[in-house]
Parts: C-alpha cells; structure tokens; sequence
C-alpha cells in the first residue's frame, strides 16, 4: 500500500445546504437547488464565490461544473470531476478527488456537491414501466428485481443469516437516525419521532427491510468547500483536516448476477482497511459516526467492515443506547442521516460531520476529534472518509 | 398468459446485449437449455457473462450446459410493488441459487409456488423454465421451485 496520503494536506471550511424537502416539493429547479448549496457554502466559510475554482460531485449528478462556473461568474475553472458509478456511495470519493486536486495544486478552493429534485426528474425508488431490460436488468427486472431496495435486500440477508443476526440490530440503526432528527430543525423527520412498536408495525418494502429500514426520497441540495490546510485558518469557522479518504471495492464486487465471491458484504472490506491506514488511526478513535443509510442492513456491515464491532456482536452492540449522541459508546447519524434528516444521496452527512466537529451539531458528542463519514454500503464502488480537528493532523 | 406466469404480464422483457455477449444464454432458455459460460484454457466457471475470464484472462469461453440444480444462497420478498405490473399483486419471492456443479456460480429467479412460504437458506431447488411465447420477443425465464 502506498504512503503517499491526504492526511492533513487539506481542510473542509465552509458548508451549505438548502432546505430540505420531500421528493418532488421543492419548489426550486434542480440547478437552483445547486447554485443556493453553494453559495450557502461560501457564506458559510466566508469567501467570495469568485474564489471557487473546482467542482466534484458523483453519480452522474445533472449540474454541470461548466454551467455552474458560468452562471457565477468563475474567473477559471480549474477542477471539474464526477467520481464514476456507485450511487452515494461516491459522496466520500467525490471529497477524496476534490482533496487530492487540491493537495496535488491542480486547484485551490473545490466545491463538492450534490443536488436532487426527483419531482423534476424520476424517483429512485420507481421503476420505469414497460419496455426491454438487456445487460444486467435483463437477469433481474423481469423477476421483479428493480428498485434499489430490492437489488441489495439479498446481500443484507445472507448476511443475517451467516451471523444470526436478529431484528432489533436493525430497528436500533432507524431509531438511532429518528431520535437525533427530533434535535434537527433541518430535518425533514423533525417532529416525527419514531418507537419500537411502530417500526414493528411498518409495512414490509422488501424482506429484511420494513418501512423504515429504507432511505426517504428527497429533493435538495449540499456543499462543501475544501482548501489547502496552509490556508485553513483563515475563513470564519472552525476547520475540519481530511485524516483519510478511500474508495473503491473489493475482489470483483461488480460480477454480474449478484456473484460477488464475498457477496454478504457492504463493500469496505478493503476499502476500510486503507481508510485507517492512511489516516493512522484506529476504529477505537473514532467519536462519531456517520454511515449511509439506503437501506439498515447496509449500515450494519459498514459498521462491521469498519472494525467497531465484529458481525457475532451485532446483536448486543446494535442497542439503542449505543448509537446516540452525546454519551454512546458510537454516537451514529447525529443529523437523522438519510433516514430521518435529509437523503441529499449522502452529502448531507458530510456537512454533519464537520458540525461535530465545530461543536456545532444539535446531537454534539462532547470534544468530538475524529468524525468518520461511510458512503454507499453495498455498492461499487464505495467511500469512507475521516475528518479530525487540527490536533489530529499535527 | 398472465395466469401461467409466476409474475403479472408488463414487466421489463430481457433481450440479450446488443453486443451479442449473452446471446447463447438467452437463446438455449427458449429451448429449455441451461447455459453458463466455462473457461476453455482453465475451464474456470464464469456467471454472469462477460467477455474475458476472470481467472486467466482468456478470451476464449464456452457455453456449458448444466443441471438445473441448486441450492438458495440467498432470497428477498418484495412486498412494495415498485413497477405499476405489480401494483395489487401481492408479495413474491426472488431466489439467488448457486450451482454446485458448475462451480458455485449464483443465479436470479423467482421461487415457485405459495408467495408467502418460509425460505430456507441451503434448501436444494431445481429449475423450472417459464416461456413467455405471446411476448413480442418471446423469452423464457427461469425460476427455481424447491424439492
């Protein structure tokens, strides 16, 4: 493994968000979404938007760098990146490929962003009717294997079954993200507090997975900023120093029809691994965590896969009192995360982790230094990343 | 149709890449014909298609026909119906099967019979070939029913 690294070369100083809506409320365009991200960014980290010279985004965002750079007025685009396949799981790629432009000089201040209006567009979670599927699809849709929910479902099964794991690991993971959400006024579940008795209750989307073991569907937009760590000090707020970011997936994570060879994971088996060699630190460091919730069983084998519990301790670690802010033992999705904050494709769990941070979440884990972020579990390729306080990267 | 087909008429119809790779795959299901792709040189097991082998990297692949047995690897029951064909339909069941006997290569098909059985994982299945001869193209699909 190489020992060229990130680690410390540069630093989040500035996030953004818009509002947060449900699929198809914002009344907002898509690129409007993008354009008040970011300059809610820029607001936030004190800088001209004339000093953005870079954009990063991921899977396949519409907004185009060049278009953005236009319609602001960019002096030079310097950066312009989309990090290829993966759904969210490229939320933390994308802020790898941002840092290492910045790291390596190919720019100096880049936005990363994401963007959603899926009442402009079409919905995740809705397949498309009628017509033919050739490729991959050809081997699942006809079987009524569509939606996101449905193509990873089996991978979160076999690996229940492998490790006997019960439904209450799951149920603690969704209550977790509903209980720090009723502290967020950004979240979309704000008010909507969720018990064990009505996630019991809730409707099967697909087994393993009730209602509230999936994602919502939202429309918004997020952003960030990222410049050289020599300049970190000098914008509004706190930094936050890039300690790791990796990407990617394992042995032939992508052969066709479901034949991964280690089918019964998240992805990060060696992505994991390389996170916390580069940043030099241990799963026993981490203060809190933000993990991509598309599905439960998802952030169950991310958290496995990042070494902060082994797969037969799943069942007494996953309890509730475990994943909440401020005092457990892994404070989990401080904001609400996908589930109950915002399903800005992951993004807005980044900006999440910078707020701890700062000392500035509604769910703060008390002197919170190293703040991890796990993009994407179960597809490829995926992305984790960790965040820490000046002192972490001297 | 419709009533002989484990799922409602109207979903996606699979057709083989129009760069032909999958071509032998789709052509031997219409004739009741299980085929997997095997290494010539290293007679490596290979699912799904793809042009190369992923062991020795040769180019030169067959086209195996193999036994319609398996046993389930792992499965999922859809309830929310996603695809307006499966509106009101109810719950169904997605198998993954591997084949033991052409290397443990994994397959996707729906499991025949009661939608709402228990599913047991290492529960031997065999394969039943559903044709869908009025689809325009005709296909056949291949679903697994336990022993």
């Amino acid at each position: 493994m190489s020992r060229r690294s990130l680690r410390g070369k540069v630093a989040v100083v500035g996030i953004g968000e818009t509002t947060y809506y449900r699929h198809g409320k914002s009344p907002d365009p898509e690129f409007v979404l993008a354009l008040k991200a970011i300059l809610a960014a820029c607001e936030d980290a004190g800088i001209e938007p004339h000093e953005i010279d870079g954009f990063a985004s991921y899977s396949n965002d519409r907004n185009d760098p060049s278009r953005i750079a236009a319609a602001l007025g960019l002096p030079a685009l310097r950066f312009s990146n989309m990090q290829w396949g993966g759904g969210g799981g490229g939320g933390s790629g994308a802020v790898a490929n941002a840092s290492a432009a910045v790291a390596c000089g190919i720019a100096d201040c880049v936005v990363v962003f994401r963007a959603l209006a899926q009442g402009q567009f079409q919905r995740f979670g809705a397949a498309a009717p009628g017509g033919t599927a050739a490729g991959e699809p050809a081997y699942n849709a006809p079987y009524g294997v569509m939606s996101p929910a449905q193509r990873y479902a089996m991978r979160a099964m076999r690996f229940l079954h492998e490790n006997r794991i019960g439904p209450g690991a799951q149920r603690a993971i969704a209550l977790a993200s509903y209980h720090h959400a009723q502290n967020n006024p950004r979240a979309v579940m704000h008010g909507r507090p969720l018990d064990e008795e009505t996630y019991d209750s809730s409707r099967w989307i697909v087994e393993p997975w009730r209602l509230f073991d999936c994602c919502q569907e939202n429309d918004g937009a997020a952003a960030l900023v990222i410049v050289p760590a020599e300049r970190a000090r000098n914008f509004k707020n706190k930094p936050a120093y890039l300690v790791g970011a990796t990407l990617g997936s394992e042995h032939r994570n992508a052969a066709r029809v479901h034949n991964a060879p280690l089918y019964a994971t998240s992805s990060f088996t060696t992505v994991a691994p390389q996170l916390y060699e580069m940043a030099g630190v241990k799963p026993k460091d981490i203060d809190v965590v933000q993990s991509y919730e598309n599905f439960t069983g998802g952030v169950l084998m991310s958290l496995v896969e990042h070494g902060f519990f082994k797969a037969e301790e799943a069942n007494d670690f996953l309890k509730l009192e475990n994943l909440l802010a401020p005092s457990g033992k892994l404070p989990l999705n401080t904001s609400g995360g996908n589930l109950a904050e915002c399903y800005m494709h992951g993004l807005e769990l980044q900006l999440e982790a910078v707020r701890q941070l700062r000392g500035a979440s509604t769910a703060q884990v008390r002197d919170a230094k190293l703040s991890m972020v796990i993009s994407g579990p179960m597809v490829t390729p995926v992305s984790s990343m960790i965040l820490g306080t000046e002192e972490t990267v001297q | 149709m419709s009533a002989a087909t484990y799922l409602p008429a109207g979903l996606p119809i699979p057709v083989p890449e129009n760069d032909g790779l999958d071509k032998p795959y789709w052509e031997g299901t219409r004739r009741g014909e299980l085929k997997v792709q095997r290494c010539k040189a290293c007679k490596t097991w290979q699912w799904g298609p793809e042009w190369i082998c992923h062991k020795c990297l040769s180019f030169d692949l067959d086209w195996v026909e193999v036994e319609g047995k398996g046993r389930i690897y792992s499965w999922e029951r859809p309830w929310h119906p996603v695809h307006p064909a499966l509106k009101g339909h109810g719950p169904y069941i997605a198998v993954l099967v591997e084949l033991p006997a052409a290397g443990n290569v994994r397959m996707l098909g729906n499991l025949v019979g009661d939608p709402r059985q228990e599913v047991r994982i290492g529960a031997e299945v065999e394969a039943v070939f559903e044709p869908h001869d009025d689809a325009r193209p005709p296909f056949t699909l291949v679903h697994w029913k336990v022993k």
